[in-house]
């Protein structure tokens, strides 16, 4: 398997939408993490309530929530996109049977996109966390605030929170992507759930139906957003439903379910 | 002995459609076997039974004398229904990512490149290959395993004359080295030229399997006389009426090649013009047709 891994990591390496991707997520979560609120910040004639509290939240000891903020949503849509595309493609290109008539099991050609997509969540949070760590301490530079940054064992377990965030949405693209052998149905049906119907839910049926709010704590969405909530993320989507052992627990669960699931239909379906 | 490639009873039905019905198919190992029929016939259902990748309704394969999975198929190379590969990729680097796949070192893949004649492009992208280039880096990739059993389905398409020649030549090259090969066609002319045997498949159906040459066998003398109603009553009485056939404006005789000089001789003494008299041996396309009860001028 551990060759499998790495014709799947050069397919994806290789493949130029993976670092567009990637590059997206960056801009996006340093957009909205750092560039917007600081414009807002600095542009403010007098200090409007809660401004000293957006510059804290961009400050380094607040960087790991920064970094976890676009997960629950955007960087989670775009982890979604990856995962489609690793296992989708092979659809699109036509290449399920090129890979597979060389004789690895599907098991292993699965079970390689799967590390596969674990390892570009890692790389990506990693990015991320670099990326929104240099952009704090810029900005503490720039307001002339001391730089302290968080203790080692927050940003570990930071890390290990978006990683399983990212993961699972990865493999939820993976998923789709199996269950329906193309690339834009999945992608299209997993952005209108991750974007559309999570917001739904979450904003108009779960203030009125309590058992939909009871939902809320079992679904993807709302435990990858308790999950960054934990951290000090503040973002859309993201809201403690629950605490983040049990969200922890919960995505972790997700994953194996993904992954099983994605498993189970790729070895029992035809190759046509 | 154990044969490369052995069918029973295989059946493959899509609801109330059977894709393949009851194919029993053998090939011998060292052989070029034709896979021959018409669009829809049911060829790349069974290859792709073959291999593997979809799984019968009924019946049973066996490839290499195992059931088709990871050990049999470590000693097959296949390409299935065109080249399918990384368009954002080199030709080289998705032969590598396969050679990844295949458990085989990547130092093989240049091999490969050579044999296909693909080397010098072989560091551009795929997607800027042409048809008979894919072509050619799927047979590459076919060869990767170095295997005992290659099996290709409709390798020649797209490619010009002298690509095809050129694929001949290759197939010919691994059959010599004691690979079999089992390729899957609708062109007629391909199989004549390489395969030692056929078997033609029609509406998912094995109707029949033989070498090329009985596939062939059945041939006439053809006539052209003056006149010719005259003619094919002087030929009755000798030959009898039964092996005499008017076909447009000649005659079809029924006899061995060597009888020629013998009509002519009589044709010529009774006083007839002959104007034609050769050894017409039906092609391929016509026994084809008749076998699979197709309209070569519907086409």
């Amino acid at each position: 398997m551990l060759r499998d891994i790495r014709a799947e990591l050069t397919k994806q390496s290789r493949r130029p939408a993976t670092w567009l991707l990637l590059a997206v997520a960056v801009v996006l979560t340093l957009t909205f993490g750092y560039a917007v609120p600081y414009a807002g910040l600095s542009g403010a004639t007098s200090g409007p309530p809660g401004s000293g509290r957006g510059l804290a939240a961009m400050l380094p000891d607040a960087f790991v929530g920064s970094a976890l903020g676009g997960l629950p949503i955007f960087v989670g849509a775009l982890a979604l996109i990856f995962g489609v595309l690793v296992a989708g493609s092979e659809y699109g290109y036509g290449t399920w049977k090129t890979v597979l008539v060389q004789h690895p099991s599907r098991v292993a050609v699965y079970g390689a996109k799967l590390v596969t997509v674990a390892l570009a969540a890692l790389a990506a949070v990693l990015t991320l966390f670099a990326t929104t760590a240099g952009a704090s301490a810029l900005v503490a530079s720039l307001e002339g605030q001391t730089i302290s940054w968080p203790a080692a064992s927050d940003v570990l377990t930071g890390l290990g929170a978006g990683w399983l965030v990212a993961t699972m949405w990865g493999a939820l693209g993976v998923l789709l992507a199996i269950g329906l052998r193309s690339v834009a149905l999945p992608i299209g049906l997993g952005l209108v759930w991750l974007l559309a119907v999570q917001n739904l839910l979450a904003s108009i049926a779960a203030p009125l139906l309590d058992w939909v709010a009871q939902l809320q704590k079992a679904l993807p969405g709302p435990n990858a957003g308790a999950l960054a909530a934990a951290f000090g993320a503040s973002a859309p989507g993201v809201e403690q439903v629950v605490g983040a052992g049990q969200a922890t627990a919960v995505l972790a669960a997700y994953v194996l379910a993904f992954g099983a699931l994605g498993g189970w239909l790729l070895q029992r379906r035809d190759i046509t | 002995m154990t044969l490369p490639v052995e069918t029973t009873a295989l059946t493959k039905r899509y609801g109330e459609i059977a894709a393949v019905e009851d194919l029993n198919l053998s090939v011998p190992a060292g052989e070029v076997y034709g896979f021959l029929g018409p669009n829809g016939a049911g060829k790349t259902t069974t290859l792709r039974m073959l291999l593997g990748l979809i799984r019968p309704t009924a019946g049973r394969v066996r490839l290499l004398g195992a059931e088709p999975g990871p050990a049999s198929l470590a000693r097959v190379g296949a390409l299935i229904e065109g080249p399918a590969f990384y368009p954002y990729l080199s030709g080289r680097a998705n032969l590598r990512v396969l050679a990844d796949h295949a458990g085989v070192r990547r130092t093989r893949v240049d091999a490969v490149l050579d044999v296909v004649s693909l080397t010098d492009r072989a560091k551009d992208r795929y997607a800027t290959y042409s048809l008979g280039m894919k072509q050619r880096l799927g047979l590459a990739a076919a060869l990767l395993k170095d295997p005992e059993l290659v099996v290709l389905d409709e390798p020649t398409n797209g490619l010009d004359p002298a690509g095809m020649a050129d694929m001949r030549v290759t197939l010919r090259k691994l059959a010599a080295s004691g690979c079999t090969v089992l390729l899957s066609s609708h062109l007629l002319a391909e199989v004549e030229q390489i395969c030692d045997r056929v078997g033609v498949l029609d509406h998912g159906r094995l109707v029949t399997e033989t070498t090329v040459e009985d596939l062939r066998a059945g041939g006439a003398l053809r006539v052209v006389a003056d006149p010719l109603p005259n003619a094919r009553e002087h030929l009755g009485r000798l030959f009898g009426p039964s092996r005499i056939r008017l076909d447009g404006t000649a005659l079809e005789l029924d006899v061995n090649p060597e009888q020629a000089g013998r009509v002519n001789a009589e044709l010529v003494g009774a006083g007839f013009v002959v104007t034609e008299l050769r050894w017409h041996e039906p092609d391929l396309e016509q026994t084809f047709f008749a076998l699979t009860g197709g309209n070569p001028g519907a086409a």
